[in-house]
């Protein structure tokens, strides 16, 4: 394995998991709700992934109690603010909390345990390919599904009528309610569909990236996903290019530490929270691009009226 | 309603109870930085305090509180233990150094016993450590024995003078087999991160270390080397389950000889101000089984650690010459505990800026 | 059987009061079905969470030591989330406030007179509005998210504090240890009442910033503007008030605020930099500012109710064996419940049967 080629799949890991927890929060913000609760739905889904997977050997159940426990612990969100139409951004913050407080509680008889590894895929003659083999056709399974998760979801927001719902309920909850459209329905289903992506995110880091579980293991991974879907400007393409952008800054450090580059490490640390500073703004200040994409009922209280 | 009173009553009655009970034993507390369940370096002073139970039974009552955050939670969890009946505290965390001595100075009858610190400002307070470099040294030559590249890729937490010392000895005892050997270094800024731990190790080993060792407590390096097929060390527990294939050996933080004889001193009434910096000879470190690894390599690696056991050897024993090529020690000149415990240079060959 | 909210015509005064005693009860509820299942007593482990912390003098300044930055911080994030801003960096405006309120003591430590705490408590608030205005100006100048700028700030501020205190601040008679030199006298901030407990003026501080922060907020031009260009920026232009103005302003409130939180706990507590000075304040006062509904006096309520909390889940921690990952649940539940009762304040639920409402499900109404 050449060097340049193991590094690319070490940032392909690194960013697979905040892409797929990102293009989740994405489709929840393009339906105009902003869930702050990514970090603790990830961790639950890390904790109930690690232990279906040890519970029952098979990496695959355990991603399966991932997303569901992912999209159940979101229901929670979604009564809240969806029903009883609370501040989003407090009980987004309130889930997180809860997540990382229930999920240390449920996981602490799982520490200090191997956890079940997935296998890389291995197609024979495609992976032995020199250079690339490996990175294009020898990858865990989970990372080739989050690729297809973006195209998918890039293809329902904008080549389906349902992804036409779904966008006109975020950019508008009044007109879409008087043009008959069940806005709080298609926002519940919004807002479990991007729980089961945290789940599913989250699931990765205990099952593949660090097959173990530890208390807080998704370590702000949640907040960074958060940044990447306004970064993308609520584009799901642009959301993997800003995870693989993330991805390299953060491993890109640790390689010029390692080849000895005489800068204090918590510079190179803080490089990826910067960059992610810049790019945010470089993006934001183009006003008429942000406007375009931005969901405009986003983050705003629905009631149906009557 | 009336339950309720007679449950708070019931409650109460069992506390006074408690602390009449206490008052027949010895109670010792115990505050750790992180959560016991780390399998690091708060798993392994609870194991130790697990140990003095089994040892000492009905004479010892035990209290802990994990994850304590250093600052000013510290003090209030201190004095807590203070006041409620502990007659030995167990601070297990450098950041609780200044808390430790405040509770101190106002509770003289209770004694104090802090990790990894230097202050004593009241005769009630002891401070303990223990050399883990002595074991870090016997990694260094297993690792230049093992390696096939000559490079080991290293990853630290924060540059204190207890990392420094680490990475330094680690460097000699390679020297000591491979003068021209190489140690990569990468400073994750994190005791614990499993994530990031990781990553940390992929990058090292993609820039050609083909044995890891750590600094930092979780098991992901190990599990990172078993998946890329080479061989790694252990870090505060022994870390075998997470790498069967993987462990050389495992620096294992033994806490349990030296719980139990302060305890029994407490017991005793023997218990007396020290400044301990305990080792292999006493116990303390203990390195995990030799695995993984051919014959002669692990009987070099016995003789090496027989060696620093018996006291027969130093790592920290010249001819050594810092980073920048002056001289540090002259051959057979021994460093003195003082220069050791504040150490913030390199050693040369060691691949890597410290950070200042 | 659905849900259906009916919005009242104004807010409910009898909800307003009743709200949060709804939510504490039903947090204590919660809790007890928690703790049974854990196997605990529940009683008894809510004896230990709110009861034990108050019985003695000394945890009562306890109380007040962890309450006081929560409250702080709370009081001026209450600013921002009543005009629509989100500043969630808090944490990070507190460290850099309380690097700011330290370069005398660290720097300059032969400088020894009165005047150096005052100009301390000074140096920190400045700081701490000076890095709460980085998120306000790139928000008014470049459109930017402000909620995730300051919360990659607070990262920002975290690993900045540790280079510090490993690097330049180091102390020079600390073996190279990774913390500064301990304040001299003069830039300790007092205890209250020496004699019974350590509880500093940084409580006072929280207290006396709470009422003032109270007065602006409803007796004020400026606090109705608050309220105005928070509900509906529109009606806000309308009356001829700058929303970019009230950005600026409301961040540098909050972040001056969260900086004397910093220095205040630092000086006051600590004695001295450190890689880490704060377990979350920043993050955990998010939380206070909701409990105590964006109302500077409910905020100090909250902020002892959050501290409690705290105290009492060690409480519990050490007789009971609890794990002091329950503290966390238990707050993130509280939280729920608050925001979920408050619902009650704007609004009147009806349940109603859905076989009834066919028509309206026709329309889309759930």
């Amino acid at each position: 394995m050449g060097m340049l080629e193991a590094i690319l799949i070490t940032i392909a890991t690194a960013a697979t998991p905040l892409l797929i927890a990102a293009v989740g929060e994405l489709v929840v913000e393009r339906s105009g709700v902003l869930n702050l609760g990514v970090e603790g739905m990830m961790v639950m889904g890390a904790v109930t992934g690690f232990a279906a997977a040890l519970a029952t050997g098979s990496p695959w159940l355990g991603f399966l109690a991932a997303i569901v426990v992912g999209a159940l612990f979101s229901l929670l969100f979604a009564f809240l603010t969806l029903t009883l139409v609370t501040n989003q951004v407090a009980t987004g913050l309130a889930l997180t909390l809860l997540g990382l407080g229930l999920s240390g509680m449920l996981g602490e008889g799982f520490v200090g345990f191997p956890g079940v590894k997935l296998a890389n895929v291995y197609i024979p003659v495609l992976t032995d390919i020199p250079l690339v083999g490996k990175l294009f056709f020898g990858q865990d399974p989970i990372f080739y599904l989050s690729i297809l998760l973006t195209a998918g979801v890039a293809y329902f927001l904008f080549r389906t009528r349902a992804g036409l719902t779904l966008r006109s309920v975020g950019d508008n909850h009044a007109s879409a309610h008087a043009l008959g459209i069940n806005v709080v329905l298609i926002r519940y289903l919004a807002v479990m569909f991007g729980g089961a992506c945290a789940g599913l995110a989250g699931g990765y880091l205990s099952i593949v990236y660090t097959p173990q579980w530890v208390e807080n293991m998704t370590a702000g991974r949640g907040w960074i996903a958060l940044a990447l879907v306004v970064f993308a400007s609520w584009r799901p393409w642009r959301v993997l290019a800003g995870a693989y952008l993330f991805g390299a800054v953060t491993i890109g450090q640790l390689h010029a530490q390692a080849l000895g580059i005489g800068v204090p490490s918590q510079l190179l640390s803080s490089l990826p929270y910067l960059a992610t500073i810049v790019v945010l703004v470089l993006i934001s200040r183009n006003r008429r691009l942000t406007m375009v994409n931005t969901p405009a009922s986003l983050g705003r209280p629905f009631v149906p009226d009557r | 309603m009336k339950k309720t009173i007679l449950s708070i009553a019931a409650a109460a009655a069992v506390l006074s109870f408690g602390t009449m009970a206490a008052e027949a034993k010895t109670k010792a507390c115990f505050i750790y930085v992180g959560p016991i369940g780390d399998f690091g370096w708060s798993y392994q002073h609870h194991q130790g305090v697990l140990q003095a139970e089994k040892e000492l039974g009905d004479q010892l009552e035990t209290a802990y509180l994990e994850s304590v955050p250093e600052g000013a939670d510290a003090e209030r969890a201190i004095e807590r233990f203070a006041r409620s009946g502990c007659n030995i505290i167990f601070t297990t965390s450098f950041g609780y150094m200044d808390a430790t001595n405040k509770v101190a100075g106002k509770f003289p009858d209770v004694k104090f016993e802090h990790a990894t610190g230097y202050k004593r400002e009241h005769p009630n307070v002891s401070t303990y450590n223990s050399k883990f470099h002595e074991g870090r040294y016997v990694q260094g030559v297993i690792a230049a024995k093992m390696s096939k590249a000559g490079v080991a890729g290293y990853i630290a937490s924060f540059p204190i003078p207890e990392v420094v010392l680490g990475i330094n000895a680690f460097m000699l005892g390679a020297q000591s087999v491979n003068p021209d050997f190489k140690v990569k270094v990468v400073w994750a800024n994190t005791w614990f991160d499993p994530g990031k731990e990781a990553d940390a190790a992929k990058a090292l080993i993609d820039q050609g270390a083909d044995i890891i060792t750590q600094h930092t407590d979780s098991t992901a390096p190990m599990q990172v080397a078993a998946e890329r097929g080479i061989k790694a060390f252990g870090q505060a527990s022994d870390m075998i389950a997470f790498g069967k294939d993987t462990q050389l050996t495992s620096i294992v933080d033994d806490w349990g000889p030296y719980y139990i004889h302060q305890i029994k001193s407490v017991i005793d009434g023997t218990w007396k101000q020290q400044d301990v910096w305990d080792g292999m000879k006493e116990g303390n470190v203990v390195m995990a089984p030799y695995t993984n690894m051919p014959d002669d390599v692990k009987k070099l690696a016995e003789e090496t650690e027989a060696k620093i056991k018996s006291g027969e050897f130093n790592p920290y024993t010249g001819p050594i010459t810092k980073q920048d090529g002056t001289e540090w020690l002259k051959a057979g000149e021994v460093a003195d505990n003082g220069t050791l415990l504040g150490l913030n240079f390199y050693v040369k060959g060691v691949d890597d800026k410290l950070p200042q | 059987m659905r849900i259906e909210l009916v919005k009242r015509p104004q807010q409910s005064a009898l909800y307003s009061a009743l709200s949060p005693f709804f939510a504490l009860a039903l947090t204590l509820i919660a809790g007890a079905i928690m703790f049974s299942l854990l196997g605990k007593n529940p009683l008894d482990a809510l004896y230990y969470y709110f009861i034990d912390p108050l019985r003695e003098m000394w945890s009562l300044h306890e109380l007040a030591v962890k309450a006081a930055p929560l409250i702080l911080i709370a009081v001026g994030l209450s600013v921002c989330f009543l005009s629509n801003n989100w500043n969630i960096g808090a944490e990070g405006q507190f460290i850099i406030g309380a690097m700011a309120g330290s370069i005398l003591p660290v720097m300059y430590p032969d400088f020894q007179s009165w005047i150096v705490l005052p100009l301390m408590l000074i140096m920190s608030m400045v700081g701490g509005a000076a890095y709460a205005a980085i998120p306000a100006l790139l928000k008014t100048r470049f459109n930017t998210n402000e909620i995730l700028t300051s919360l990659m700030l607070v990262y920002v501020a975290q690993l900045f504090l540790d280079w510090m205190v490993r690097g330049p601040w180091r102390n020079p008679a600390g073996m190279n240890f990774p913390e500064t030199r301990n304040f001299h006298e003069y830039a300790v901030l007092p205890e209250i009442w020496p004699d019974s407990g350590r509880a500093h003026w940084g409580f006072v501080f929280a207290l006396v910033a709470a009422l003032l922060v109270w007065f602006m907020l409803s007796k004020t031009l400026r606090g109705f503007e608050v309220k105005v260009l928070g509900q509906s920026p529109r009606a806000g232009r309308f009356a001829g008030f700058s929303a970019s103005k009230m950005v600026f302003f409301a961040f540098i409130v909050s972040g001056a605020l969260a900086g004397l939180a910093g220095i205040s706990e630092v000086s006051g507590a600590i004695g001295q930099l450190r890689p880490t000075i704060s377990p979350g304040y920043g993050f955990a006062a998010i939380i206070v500012a909701f409990l105590g509904r964006l109302n500077p006096l409910g905020i100090v309520a909250a902020g002892l109710v959050l501290a409690l909390s705290y105290l009492g889940g060690e409480a519990a921690q050490i007789s009971i064996g609890v794990s002091d990952k329950v503290v966390r649940a238990f707050q993130g539940m509280l939280l729920f419940f608050v925001l979920g009762c408050d619902t009650l304040i704007h609004y009147r639920i009806r349940l109603v049967r859905t076989a009834l409402s066919k028509a309206e499900v026709s329309h889309g109404n759930a």
